[in-house]
C-alpha cells in the first residue's frame, strides 16, 4: 500500500497553505471525516470552532456540527455520538477543559476514541489568555493520551494520527498545541489531498454501538473484579498505545514524508547536557541548541511529543550515562514542580549517572526566547542536585 | 353467574420492559418505563444520566429494557442525547427515537443548563423526566422539584420552598412538544409517548412518579396516589403542542389536596394552615387565566 500511495502522492499536488494551528487542526478534522463534531468558543480555541462552523455552512463539513452551550455538554454529546459509532471531534482550552473534566474520565473509560484539540492556556486566578501547560497536564489522570505539537503543520499530522491511533487502542487522544504561539501563528502547511487521507485513515467501524438492531447497555455498574479488570485492560491498551504512536508514525512517514515518535531528538549524538522540551518551545530550543553549538558547545534537544501514554522505555533507550537533562517545563505542579521534570524523573528512576534539572519558565504565556534557554542550558553544570525535589524558576530578563 | 367483562384498551402487548429490574416495590417509574415503552416502541435508544434508573435498569451485564442504553454524565442527559441522536443520523439512521430519561435531580437541578441547551437547540430527542419529587437515588434529600412541606432528609422541618415550575421553564423554549403524565392514566401517558416519537424537534414529558420509601406511602398506594394528585388539581394532565394547550383532563369536581397530602408520611408533620394554603393556591390554578397549578 505505501507504494502505491507513494505514487498517489506524486500524481496529486502537494498543496501548501498558510494557516494558523487553529486552521490546521479544523482543515485535519475535515480530512478526517469527522462525523460529528461539537463545540463551544473560548479562546484561544475560538477559531477551530469557527472554522469548523463556516465549513459546515459552505456544505465542505461532511458530518454533523453541534454549538452546545457549554463545553461539559459538548464532551458529552461527543461521549453520545462516538458510543453511537460516529468519528467526533472538538477543540477547546483551558476553563473549557476543566469544565469537561468529569466527562472526560467518562469517555476514557467507555475506551471511546475521540480526538480533541486543546490549545494550552493557563487557568484562573488571576485571568490569563496566555499559554501555559497547566491546563492538559491536569488531565494527566483522566486516560487521555496527549501529544504535544511544535509546529501547525504538526498540529494537523498529529490530528490525523490520532485518529488512527485512538481507533486502534480505543482511547481518546488530546492533541495539544500553544496557545497563540501556535493557534494564531500562520505557517506554510502541507495540506494532503482528500484521496491521501483517505488511504492514511479508513473510516471509523466499532465493534459495539448503540444500535436498536442489537440493544446493549454501555456505561452501567460494574463490580469491584470487573472494574479492577477494566483498568488493566485500560493499561494494558495504554501500553499498546505506545506502539501504536510510534507505528502509526512510520507508516505516515511513508505516505507523506514527515515521519513522527514518540520523542523528537534533535542534535543529541554527542550531547551530555540535554534540553527537554515540549510544544512550540521545542522549535526555540531548536534555534537555542544551533547558537550554542556555534560556540562550540555541545548542546542537544530532546522534545517530547508524547505525555500520555509516557514514553517511559524510548526515554529510557535515549538516555546514556553521564547524561544531564534540564527540563524546560511551562507548567507548575504547587508544591511539586515542573510536571514533565517529575514524569522524567519518575521514568528514569532508578538510574545512576544520569541527573534531571526542572526549570519552571514561561508560565501565563511568558516568553520563553533562545537566549533564555541558553542560559538554562549552561546553568545546568553548576546546579546542585538536590535532595528535595524543587524547580528552579526562571524568567526572561526583559 | 358471572360474565367477565370485555375491557377495549389501546395499550400494546408487548413488552420492552423485563421483570427482575432493581427498583423498589411500588416504583413509579418503573410503571413510567413500561408504558412509555409500550408507546416508543423498539426503534429507541435510552440515555440515563445518574438517577434511579441507573439502578433499576440493572448492574453489569444484565438489563432490564430490551434496547440499547447509554449512562449519561448527571449533568448531562441532554447533550448526550444530542451527541447519540447525531451519531445515528451520522450514520444514515433518522427513524430511531432518541430518549432521555432523567429523574427530577438531573433535570430541575444539575441538568438544566443542558436541558435548556438541547431544547434551546430544537435538538431532535424526547426528554423524560420522571419527577419522584426528591434525590431519591441518594436516600430522599430535597431537590427543586419537591413541594413545599415535604419532608425530605435534608429538609427535615419540611420543605420551605415551592416546587420549582418547571413546566413553565421548558415552555419558555418554545419546544414543538410538551406534556404531562402520570402511570395512574396508563391510556393517557401510552398516547403521548406514541405522539412524541412522531414529533420532530425537542420533545418533553413531565411524569409525576410516585416513590413508596421516598413519600412514605405503601407500594400498593403507588397508583391510587397518582391517580389522587390528578383528581385533587395537584397535578394537571395537559400538552402542548406548537404552542396550543389542550388540558387532557378536565377536573371539575377536584377532590379536596388533603386526601392526597394526608396519604402520605412526607407530608405528616404539614399544619393544617399549610394545607388550607396549598388547597387555596390550586383552586386559584384552576381558574381560567390563573395558569398552571404550583
Amino acid at each position: 500500500m505505501p507504494r502505491a500511495l507513494r505514487a498517489l502522492r506524486r500524481r496529486e499536488r502537494v498543496m501548501k497553505k498558510v494557516l494558523s494551528g487553529n486552521h490546521a487542526a479544523a482543515v485535519a478534522a475535515q480530512l478526517a471525516r469527522t462525523q460529528v463534531s461539537v463545540g463551544y468558543p473560548i479562546t484561544p480555541a475560538t477559531q477551530v470552532f469557527e472554522a469548523l462552523a463556516e465549513m459546515k455552512a459552505k456544505g465542505e463539513l461532511p458530518g454533523e456540527f453541534i454549538a452546545a452551550e457549554s463545553e461539559h455538554s459538548v464532551m458529552a454529546a461527543l461521549l453520545g455520538a462516538s458510543t453511537a459509532g460516529a468519528r467526533t471531534f472538538t477543540a477547546t482550552s483551558s476553563h473549557g477543559l476543566a469544565y469537561m473534566h468529569e466527562v472526560l474520565h467518562w469517555v476514557a473509560g467507555a475506551r471511546l476514541p475521540i480526538v480533541m484539540v486543546d490549545v494550552n492556556r493557563a487557568l484562573a486566578a488571576p485571568w490569563n489568555l496566555w499559554t501555559d501547560q497547566t491546563d492538559s497536564l491536569s488531565q494527566r489522570d483522566t486516560g487521555w493520551m496527549q501529544t504535544y505539537c511544535s509546529t501547525n503543520q504538526e498540529v494537523l499530522d498529529t490530528v490525523l494520527m490520532s485518529f488512527k491511533i485512538a481507533e486502534r487502542v480505543m482511547l481518546p487522544s488530546m492533541v495539544v498545541l500553544d496557545g497563540f504561539t501556535l493557534s494564531h501563528s500562520y505557517e506554510p502547511v502541507d495540506v494532503p489531498s482528500q484521496a491521501e487521507v483517505d488511504a492514511f485513515l479508513p473510516p471509523f467501524r466499532p465493534e459495539l454501538k448503540l444500535d436498536p438492531d442489537q440493544p446493549i447497555t454501555f456505561g452501567s455498574l460494574t463490580q469491584p473484579k470487573d472494574y479492577l479488570r477494566l483498568r488493566r485492560r485500560m493499561a494494558a491498551d495504554m501500553a499498546e498505545a505506545e506502539n501504536a504512536v510510534e507505528e502509526v508514525g512510520r507508516e505516515f512517514g511513508e505516505i507523506f514524508g514527515r515521519s513522527y515518535g514518540q520523542l523528537d531528538p534533535y542534535r543529541c549524538e554527542d550531547a551530555e547536557t540535554i534540553l527537554v522540551t515540549s510544544g512550540a518551545v521545542g522549535s526555540t530550543a531548536r534555534a537555542a541548541v544551533d547558537a550554542l553549538r556555534e560556540k562550540g558547545l555541545k548542546a542537544g534537544n530532546l522534545r517530547l511529543r508524547a505525555f500520555r501514554p509516557f514514553p517511559a522505555k524510548s526515554l529510557r533507550a535515549f538516555v546514556k550515562p553521564g547524561m544531564k537533562l534540564a527540563v524546560v517545563d511551562r507548567n507548575y505542579s504547587p508544591g511539586m514542580g515542573g510536571i514533565f521534570a517529575q514524569e522524567i524523573k519518575a521514568a528514569l528512576y532508578p538510574r545512576p549517572g544520569v541527573s534531571v534539572h526542572g526549570y519552571v519558565t514561561g508560565l501565563g504565556g511568558g516568553d520563553i526566547t533562545v537566549e533564555l534557554l541558553q542560559e538554562v542550558w549552561e546553568r545546568v553544570d553548576d546546579a546542585p542536585v538536590a535532595e528535595v525535589p524543587a524547580a528552579t524558576w526562571v524568567e526572561d530578563a526583559r | 353467574m358471572t360474565t367477565l367483562k370485555k375491557t377495549k384498551t389501546s395499550i400494546p402487548v408487548a413488552e420492552l420492559m423485563s421483570s427482575g429490574h432493581l427498583a423498589c416495590q411500588g416504583c413509579g417509574a418503573t410503571m413510567a418505563m413500561r408504558y412509555a415503552l409500550k408507546g416508543l416502541g423498539d426503534r429507541t435508544v435510552m440515555v440515563v444520566p445518574a438517577c434511579c434508573w441507573t439502578v433499576i435498569s440493572g448492574a453489569n451485564p444484565r438489563s432490564s429494557i430490551n434496547l440499547p442504553l447509554l449512562h449519561s454524565p448527571f449533568a448531562a442527559a441532554a447533550a448526550t442525547a444530542t451527541g447519540v441522536k447525531a451519531g445515528l443520523v451520522s450514520r444514515g439512521d433518522r427513524e430511531t427515537t432518541v430518549v432521555a430519561w432523567a429523574g427530577d435531580g438531573g433535570t430541575f437541578d444539575i441538568g438544566i443548563q443542558a436541558l435548556s441547551g438541547a431544547a434551546d437547540r430544537d435538538e431532535d430527542i424526547l426528554y423524560v423526566c420522571y419527577d419522584n419529587e426528591a434525590y431519591m437515588n441518594t436516600g430522599v434529600q430535597r431537590s427543586g422539584g419537591t413541594p413545599s412541606g415535604a419532608w425530605t432528609m435534608s429538609t427535615p422541618a419540611g420543605s420551605a420552598r415551592p416546587k420549582k415550575d418547571l413546566d413553565a421553564i421548558m415552555l419558555a423554549h418554545h419546544i414543538p412538544y410538551f406534556a404531562t403524565a402520570t402511570p395512574a392514566y396508563a391510556e393517557d401517558m401510552v398516547r403521548k409517548f406514541a405522539k412524541a416519537r412522531t414529533v420532530k424537534g425537542f420533545r418533553f414529558i413531565h411524569i409525576l412518579s410516585p416513590c413508596p420509601p421516598g413519600w412514605k406511602t405503601d407500594p400498593m398506594d403507588s397508583t391510587k396516589l397518582s391517580r389522587l394528585a390528578v383528581q385533587t388539581g395537584l397535578f394537571r394532565l395537559y400538552e402542548v403542542e406548537e404552542g396550543v394547550t389542550r388540558l387532557n383532563m378536565n377536573v371539575t369536581n377536584r377532590k379536596p389536596v388533603e386526601e392526597y397530602l394526608k396519604a402520605q408520611g412526607r407530608f405528616k408533620s404539614m399544619p393544617a394552615g399549610e394545607i388550607a394554603a396549598i388547597q387555596r393556591r390550586v383552586d386559584a390554578a384552576w381558574e381560567p387565566e390563573k395558569g398552571r397549578p404550583s
